[in-house]
């Protein structure tokens, strides 16, 4: 009976063939280490976020009046409200470390090289997405800081030469971040961007399929197969990596939970103090600081002296990184096979990018700047110097299998 | 290299956790707060009653649940309660808020969050620190927070403490007067030193589980969900290591 059934929809839909040739027959290297359970990991943050999304806006009210209110009331007052907040809050710098960590391991492992090109510039598309969304979902529980940090924001769209007052003035719908700016970011945030991410998402995970997994050496497995086709070296994703992600997935909730239920406010880097205080459009607070994931780029853009320039910086960090592919001229993929110079290169990068989000929570003194101004020239030097050491580069002989 | 890397991204964590101290006249004064002695938090809700729901509210907490979350008795409940207010009210403050911004200059801040805004070791420093000075609107200054609107309130408990003034060099030359510590008043409040100290300790205690009274259930709920995590996460380990038993290296 449920057999027949099955058949019935498997004649109409092609759900036994996107089980094949997604997870049973879907082949994958055999040699993942530690930095590929990224991957399923922001696949269930992803999932968190909607779900506790939509319980959230179950009980927010996204309005001036009411918002600041409706959170406390969610805190206190709706049975597992607190939890679910609470999921939700920690979930979005949950979501960046990930992300970043995603990230660093292309970059270790040329995940975005030849022909993996469109995986990668998806992957920037989300992060470009996520970011917007993360910015526009901080703003609704206004508090002071989700107030005077979309202020800050918006406002540096109005530095743009000519169109820049218009422009800020069309996003907010006002003269000031208000009641219309909150409902608008509040449609954009549970719907528009949720959409986009998951569309993004869904190119990013079927670009991957087309040409499959890198891996920690580097090598197609694709080039190796035996007598009946398979890769030598891949496996099948179902069901030894579901295990496996299984496995990595424990592991993350653990870290995950035990944020939320013992250090929810992540020491004022997740919840910052600031923000239990309503939004008050007349007292603009001490010292401004991005959440923790936007602070590299907020202390570029700090760097800079023109505001103007200094906001076509902060793009450009992140816009730079679509170029990624072309930058790199080298055919060698992993780190494990290139040379001294590009490990040197790697990591001040990404001491560097450490370093400017340290840099961009703190205020503005003598040395912070200083120190700013030379991560940011680190950050964009890697790319250049990327550019020049790939092409002449004495890398190591790439093994035919992977080990 | 890959260590290298993640011994960096460990310490720039630290770094990035560890806060920064403030430029206060006087040290913050460390308090610990045992949300699991509800004695404690209720002594402080009584304190909070008296002394700061005059002119503060507290608008987001409810009567009643402070009475369920600390196991009060009926009659314990009803010493909290104000006249002609239920249970399930919210904590409203008796001073119409125009005449307080008349008398006080401000409208004193509600006081549901203030624990999360400005943390337990701020406010028993600041409510310690009220110090004497006769051009202030109330006679007092603050040692953490000058020229604060607020009259010392525990002046009758504590007494009024005595300014200690160090002459500073300002670059240009001349010399400032600046408060550098706080001495002992010169008539003893009605409260012994220790007891005023729990005293104020039990309210800080209080305003912290007011400020978010989820911190209770999150405590409890915490190592039930972190075990079953950990039991869940030990199985797909071994789930794991059975389904890859099959998967084997090629010989080199």
């Amino acid at each position: 009976m449920i057999q027949k059934l099955g058949k019935w929809v498997d004649d109409r839909l092609p759900l036994s063939h996107f089980w094949n040739a997604h997870l049973a027959k879907y082949y994958v290297p055999r040699n993942f280490n530690f930095w590929y359970y990224f991957g399923s990991i922001l696949l269930a943050v992803f999932a968190i976020q909607i779900v506790t999304g939509i319980w959230l806006a179950m009980n927010y009210k996204p309005s001036a009046a009411e918002a600041f209110n409706s959170v406390e009331y969610i805190m206190r007052d709706v049975n597992w409200g607190w939890l679910i907040r609470y999921m939700h809050s920690t979930g979005a710098s949950f979501f960046f470390i990930a992300v970043y960590l995603h990230m660093f391991r292309g970059l270790m492992y040329g995940s975005y090289k030849k022909p993996r090109e469109l995986i990668w510039i998806f992957g920037v598309l989300i992060l470009l997405t996520l970011m917007a969304e993360a910015f526009m979902g901080y703003l609704l529980p206004w508090g002071q800081m989700s107030f005077w940090g979309a202020q800050v924001i918006i406002s540096l769209f109005g530095s743009i030469p000519y169109i820049g007052p218009d422009l800020a003035l069309w996003i907010r719908g006002d003269y000031v971040v208000s009641d219309v700016t909150l409902n608008r970011f509040f449609a954009l945030h549970v719907i528009a961007l949720p959409l986009v991410l998951l569309f993004l998402i869904g190119g990013h995970i079927m670009a991957l399929h087309e040409v499959g997994s890198n891996n920690p050496d580097g090598v197609e497995i694709k080039t190796n197969k035996d007598e009946h086709g398979k890769p030598m070296d891949g496996i099948p994703f179902h069901p030894y990596y579901t295990v496996k992600d299984l496995f990595g997935l424990g592991v993350f909730l653990f870290f995950f939970a035990a944020v939320i239920f013992y250090w929810p406010d992540g020491g004022g880097k997740f919840l910052e103090a600031p923000n239990f205080i309503p939004a008050d459009p007349l007292k603009t607070p001490e010292h401004i600081a991005p959440v923790w994931y936007f602070a590299p780029h907020y202390a570029i853009l700090r760097a800079i002296p023109d505001k103007f320039l200094g906001v076509v910086a902060m793009g450009s960090a992140i816009l730079i990184l679509f170029f990624l592919p072309w930058l790199d001229r080298n055919a060698v993929k992993s780190i494990r096979y290139r040379s001294m110079a590009f490990k040197i290169l790697l990591f001040s990068f990404v001491f560097a990018f450490l370093g400017l989000g340290y840099l961009g929570t703190q205020p503005v003194t003598y040395w912070n700047t200083l120190f700013s101004r030379i991560f940011a020239f680190i950050y964009f030097g890697f790319f250049v110097a990327l550019f020049l050491v790939s092409k002449f580069e004495t890398t190591k002989p790439v093994p035919e299998r992977v080990k | 290299m890959i260590r290298a890397i993640f011994t960096v991204i460990a310490s720039m964590t630290l770094v990035v956790v560890a806060q920064a101290s403030e430029g206060y006249a006087i040290p913050l004064k460390h308090v610990s707060v045992d949300l699991s002695d509800k004695a404690a938090l209720y002594r402080g809700a009584l304190t909070f009653q008296a002394q700061c729901a005059t002119c503060h509210t507290a608008k987001y907490m409810r009567y009643g649940r402070v009475a369920s979350d600390l196991h009060l008795s009926d009659d314990q409940a009803k010493a909290l309660l104000p006249p002609k207010l239920k249970l399930g009210d919210e904590m409203v403050s008796f001073m119409p808020a125009d005449y307080a911004a008349a008398v006080f200059g401000v409208e004193p801040p509600d006081l549901s969050l203030i624990a999360r805004v400005r943390g337990s070791d701020w406010l028993y420093t600041y409510l310690t620190s009220f110090y004497a000075d006769p051009t202030k609107r109330w006679g007092v200054n603050n040692a953490i927070f000058p020229d604060v609107n607020m009259p010392d309130v525990f002046a009758a408990q504590q007494g009024v403490l005595e300014p200690v003034y160090t002459d500073v060099k300002m670059p240009d030359g001349s010399t400032e007067k600046r408060l550098s510590g706080l001495k002992p008043p010169v008539i003893p409040g009605s409260m012994p030193h220790e007891e005023f100290n729990s005293m104020v300790k039990d309210l800080v205690a209080y305003m912290v589980y007011m400020s978010e009274p989820a911190k209770m259930q999150r405590m409890a709920y915490g190592p039930y969900v972190l075990g079953f995590i950990l039991i869940f996460t030990i199985l797909m380990f071994f789930l794991k290591k059975e389904y890859w038993r099959d998967i084997k290296k090629p010989q080199s």
